[in-house]
């Protein structure tokens, strides 16, 4: 399963594998926002938080339809499916080199473009604790999404409807989390709702994504 | 461990395509699938690699016996040759590439991007797989397709050489490997669109609902 990992790493890594597309995107997000929204710095510092999670949901979307498609058309899938490994291990190997490429990097990212939104001082701290505990469902959900759509052409706007709905809880409580920390409210609840719901995702979908694809490719 | 099928019905769409198929390939063995295009040797050898359920009847070996290869090799044409095989090394736990790159010829291309591979080329090395996948039954659809006849040549040798070392192999093509093999063909298996249990069953319902609904 390592074996799967890094490959998928090592394909995204280089020329056309698309990292950096998310990366590309959530900061064309940050710098555009302000542009939009004009010199208020009170109201972006405010809306700051929510902005940052809704620009790295969207860059997450991006790249989801590659997690099992490329796959799927070279026929790799349907040897990874009679191989040994479990292919619930294969899904969580997938989602978990998406999170690398994608999840990880807007998380590191989040704090450095946090500063063209204005972000208040406790605001790096928070953007960067809540993404890195909800990206993980982003991910996971995403790669359950893939894996129901992986045999239609052109499957990327299902995708997104199948995935937007799911990723609401995330978002909810992700920003909603951050915009108490920032403001030195209770966020225990909220945090402990992002959290389960990360936790969940992670414990469950593998197997209904494992399902999805094996009906797919009947 | 003998490869056994019994009364077999294999589906596409939920559609029978051949229905109450039978045979066996014991080790030592090569069946040669014959039949004509379209007409389920593809479906059957999906079934048989554990990828989709039968409709009915049996198969005596577990999918995890079986390495199967389909029209497309799952190469990544980023990857180099050795980086291609050495993955499904990994994935089926074995470590020895060089005897499979050396039995498909591709040893002097082991660093070239599968990109730049001509089609026979990666041919050899989707079949090159096999090799490291370490497990007895072959199953393989259409291997032939794009080598040239130095590599048939090659690709039978590999064959010979796992059947001699007790594996086996079932080999759906239409041409002449040159290799001594029972021959199986589908065509007396073809599913009778007409049976009942035959294509289209829900279709005829809905078609007559429909008819009366619109009359």
């Amino acid at each position: 399963m390592i074996a799967l990992l890094v490959r998928d790493l090592r394909l995204t890594f280089r020329a056309g594998g698309g990292f950096g597309l998310g990366l590309a995107f959530f900061l064309i997000v940050t710098v555009l926002v302000p542009f939009g929204v004009g010199p208020q710095s009170d109201l972006l510092a405010r809306i700051a938080p929510g902005i940052l999670w809704v620009g790295a949901l969207l860059a997450c979307l991006l790249s989801l339809d590659r997690i099992f498609q490329l796959d799927f058309e070279d026929g790799s899938l349907d040897l990874l499916a009679t191989a040994p490994l479990p292919l619930e291990g294969v899904v969580t190997m997938k989602a978990l080199a998406h999170w690398v490429t994608t999840g990880l990097p807007l998380t590191l990212a989040a704090p450095l473009f946090g500063g063209l939104m204005s972000l208040p001082q406790a605001g790096y701290f928070w953007v960067f604790v809540t993404l890195l505990i909800g990206t993980p469902a982003l991910s996971m959900i995403g790669t359950f999404g893939a894996a129901l759509t992986v045999g239609l052409k052109r499957g990327g706007l299902l995708l997104s409807l199948l995935v937007l709905p799911l990723y609401i809880p995330t978002l909810l409580f992700g920003a909603e989390t951050a915009r108490r920390g920032i403001m030195g409210m209770d966020y225990a609840q909220t945090l402990a709702i992002l959290a389960g719901v990360s936790a969940g995702s992670i414990a469950i979908l593998p197997f209904a994504a494992a399902a999805a694809i094996r009906i797919n490719l009947r | 461990m003998e490869l056994v099928v019994r009364n077999l019905t294999v589906a596409r769409g939920g559609v029978p395509v051949l229905v109450g198929l039978g045979f066996r390939l014991a080790p030592g063995g090569v069946v040669m699938l014959r039949g004509p295009n379209g007409s389920g040797k593809t479906t059957l050898l999906r079934t048989l690699a554990g990828l989709q359920p039968p409709m009915d009847g049996e198969i005596s070996l577990p999918p995890e016996t079986i390495a199967y290869a389909a029209h497309a090799d799952g190469l990544k044409s980023q990857l180099t040759v050795t980086e291609n095989l050495a993955f499904w090394a990994a994935v089926h736990g074995t470590r020895d590439i060089e005897a499979a790159l050396v039995a498909m010829n591709l040893a002097s291309l082991r660093d070239r991007p599968a990109a730049n591979l001509s089609a026979g080329q990666k041919r050899r090395l989707g079949l090159a797989r096999l090799l490291v996948t370490g497990r007895p039954f072959w199953l393989l659809d259409e291997p032939t397709v794009s080598l040239d006849t130095a590599s048939v040549a090659l690709f039978a040798e590999a064959v010979g050489a796992h059947v001699a070392g007790g594996g086996a192999a079932l080999i759906a093509t239409h041409i002449d490997l040159g290799m001594e093999a029972e021959v199986f063909d589908v065509g007396p298996f073809k599913a009778d669109p007409d049976t009942p249990a035959g294509s289209g069953a829900f279709d005829r319902d809905f078609d007559a609902a429909f008819d009366g609904a619109i009359q």
